[in-house]
């Protein structure tokens, strides 16, 4: 039983909404002023509704969970659906307003690394201080000052302030003092988005070492390849619910959405980045030679869509991007150019051929663009998720094998052309 | 879903805020280690960050007396119980400067270091007390410099300067309730300005106005004889007894007031655990609101 490092108890948490207070003991004195003289409250915004002031939202609702020693834990989840709350609790930069958190052991998060640096100090002083903000005893630090110099890449500038370092090595040096610092509970939070390619690897290898070395990784980020990567297992929290606990695999799952499969689809409704749609517009698509999506290997996809334009423009075409099942884009295709002029509704008929494609689930990401002159793309509209296309899986085509896309990828090369030879 | 477990196994249980009497006194000793480092980066900075570095540390208390000394001594004349005025006022300045120091930067914690506070939890007193003692190595530079002219007029012939040395005996315990005593008020501040941002900005003034409260630029004697119905006011002012008995100790003015002094402490003792209560509560749901 001495394997549980973490224990997720019921767990709430709410915010208040609204002001409560004004927030300076000025504002709160000239409000109180205009109340006993009969006036207007002068803090109070103009049209603002107060019927939301006091209530509350729930951030996290009744969550539950555990992790043991040697457990690679992914949150995944959408914006908002209450990650970040989550850590925050566990790192115990606030409370919770329902439930317990139990821990064994040290907690240590990288929500950000390099916090508590001084930029007047060196290197090797900021080291001592940022490890003793993490909870690490000066002796320790001490014992591990070679590795974490070592780790952190940059020892010819140990004894320089850092305020004369690139943000780059600032991440580094940050990292490598959480890094080494051997939490029984090691949280991050998507600090792998900084520093050159090589250190990301090595951040990553160092995480699962973590694990491996017998104590628990708590792992947030968007970058579900790297998710795949380093977790044994994923939580898929939505709107503070704790919906699924399982394998990373099906987390993504669900994170990546059920799908939609309908072969009519009102494009018009659909969510969009920010300035699109606004000048060009897709507003339907009709699938036509499928009742659910699914499609065979080497197959065609047909379908119909509509769309207006407000604006004339000579070289658009329709792109089409596929994105795998942990969101990372696979293929892309083009029509030809084509011209539409303004306040025009034009329908296309699209034939994609599926060549190639290795079976499994695909994510439709559709726009409408032009090329730009001079080189570049000047994207009128874009749907990232249109819906989800299936390739079904026929050992017969792969040589009697059941595609692993994990393992295998998405793209299926042609069979490998061969001839027996002589042996020398 | 909680298993039976030996009693200690769980390092930390976190809950939502309990009791009003839910303060961290293990947690706080486990990181005296950053406690110390934080005191050893505020001195460290005083070297790097200024031009004349440490040298300020010594020549601001020395300015604020000669200023003191010309503004209070020589044009508005008040009397310095028969001391030199210079040595009345730089004993009374440097005890002050102290505790006002201490009050200004420890009532802004949570504003000050919001940002460390979003991202990393330690135990949040470990701050102000790093300051508490980063000033009290300040102040220790500044009293051996004050040390040194009590010995200079102390040695003159026909010195009116006597330091007590019975009373000196008690300095730690007079330095350790000016920490204190900072500290309560400041904790106190910190944990209003959950609600009042402003709060903080406000904190400086009134220390301003605390000063004249007490008897740093006038001795409480002058108090006593001009409005003696006012004296046991004025003597709930925890600073008062304490200026005093620091200059009784030192210059070896008339202590008159030290059945005052444990009325002092008991007022700094309320008033340090107020602080930490009422800190400790704020700090759990702080990061929400500001």
């Amino acid at each position: 039983m001495d394997e549980r490092l973490l224990e997720i108890d019921n767990v709430s948490k709410q915010f208040q909404l609204g002001s409560f207070g004004a927030g300076t003991l000025k504002q709160d004195f000239k409000s109180w002023l205009a109340r006993i003289h009969g006036r207007e409250d002068p803090n109070r915004k103009i049209g603002y509704d107060a019927s939301h002031d006091g209530e509350w939202f729930t951030a996290l609702d009744g969550v539950s969970f555990s992790a043991d020693r040697g457990d690679a834990l992914a949150l995944i989840g959408r914006n908002g659906a209450g990650k970040s709350t989550m850590l925050k609790l566990i790192s115990r930069i606030t409370a919770p307003t329902g439930g317990e958190i139990r821990i064994h052991g040290r907690v240590a998060s990288l929500l950000e690394v390099g916090t508590g640096f001084h930029p007047e100090l060196t290197g090797r002083e900021n080291i001592f201080l940022n490890g003793a903000i993490l909870g690490m005893r000066k002796s320790e630090i001490n014992a591990k000052l070679d590795e974490i110099i070592e780790f952190s890449e940059i020892e010819q500038f140990i004894d320089t302030p850092v305020k004369r370092y690139s943000s780059g090595m600032y991440v580094k040096l940050g990292f490598a003092v959480a890094a080494n610092l051997a939490p029984d509970v090691l949280i991050c939070d998507e600090v792998l988005a900084v520093g050159d390619l090589n250190f990301q690897q090595k951040c990553l290898s160092k995480m699962t070492d973590v694990a491996r070395s017998g104590r628990a990784v708590l792992y947030v980020s968007h970058n579900m390849r790297t998710v795949t990567q380093l977790c044994n297992r994923a939580l898929f929290l939505d709107h503070g619910h704790l919906l699924y606990d399982g394998t990373v695999e099906r987390a993504i799952e669900l994170y990546g959405g059920a799908g939609n499969r309908d072969v009519d689809r009102d494009l018009d409704a659909m969510p969009r980045p920010r300035k699109r749609g606004e000048t060009m517009r897709m507003q339907h698509m009709t699938v036509l030679n499928s009742a659910n999506m699914e499609f065979q290997q080497d197959g065609e996809w047909r379908f119909r869509i509509t769309s207006v334009s407000n604006i004339a423009e000579q070289n658009l075409r329709l792109r089409l991007i596929l994105l795998n099942n942990m969101l990372a884009p696979v293929a892309m295709t083009q029509t030809p150019a084509f011209e539409v002029a303004a306040d025009e509704r034009f329908a296309l008929e699209i034939s994609c051929l599926l060549d190639g494609l290795a079976p499994g689930e695909y994510t439709v990401k559709l726009s409408l663009v032009s090329d730009r002159i001079g080189g570049g793309n000047n994207y009128y509209d874009t749907i990232d998720d249109v819906g989800k296309l299936v390739i079904v899986d026929d050992p017969l085509l792969n040589q009697g094998f059941r595609w692993q896309a994990r393992l295998w990828g998405n793209a299926r090369m042609r069979p490998l052309e061969m001839a027996r030879v002589e042996a020398q | 879903m909680e298993a039976q477990r030996p009693k200690n196994y769980w390092t930390a249980r976190i809950r939502p805020k309990a009791g009003w009497f839910d303060v961290d006194l293990k947690g706080l000793w486990r990181y005296k280690d950053l406690v110390w480092l934080l005191v050893k980066r505020d001195f460290t900075l005083i070297y790097k960050q200024t031009i004349i570095g440490p040298a300020w540390i010594v020549i601001q208390p020395l300015l604020t007396t000669i200023v003191f000394t010309v503004v209070f001594g020589n044009i508005a004349g008040l009397p310095t119980d028969g001391m030199p005025r210079f040595m009345f006022y730089m004993g009374g300045n440097i005890a002050w400067q102290y505790f006002a120091n201490c009050l200004n930067r420890t009532s802004k914690t949570f504003v000050t270091h919001r940002q460390l506070f979003e991202k990393v939890y330690f135990p949040r007193l470990c701050m102000p007390l790093s300051t508490v003692l980063s000033q009290l190595i300040n102040f220790l530079v500044q009293f051996a410099l004050f040390i040194g002219f009590v010995i200079i007029y102390a040695l003159r012939p026909n010195a009116v300067v006597h330091p007590n040395w019975r009373l000196i005996l008690l300095t730690p315990v007079m330095l350790i309730q000016m920490g204190m005593l900072s500290l309560g008020c400041g904790l106190i501040v910190s944990a209003m300005t959950r609600k009042y941002r402003d709060l903080a900005i406000l904190v400086s003034f009134c220390v301003q106005l605390w000063m004249y409260a007490t008897p740093v630029t006038y001795p409480a004697s002058m108090i006593a004889e001009r409005f003696p119905e006012l004296l046991g006011v004025y003597m709930l002012n925890p600073m008062t007894p304490l200026i005093e008995l620091f200059r009784s100790a030192y210059l070896g003015t008339q202590s008159y007031y030290m059945n005052y002094y444990w009325l002092s402490v008991s007022i700094t003792v309320a008033i340090f655990l107020t602080g930490v209560v009422l800190f400790s509560h704020a700090e759990k749901t702080f990061m929400d609101t500001i």
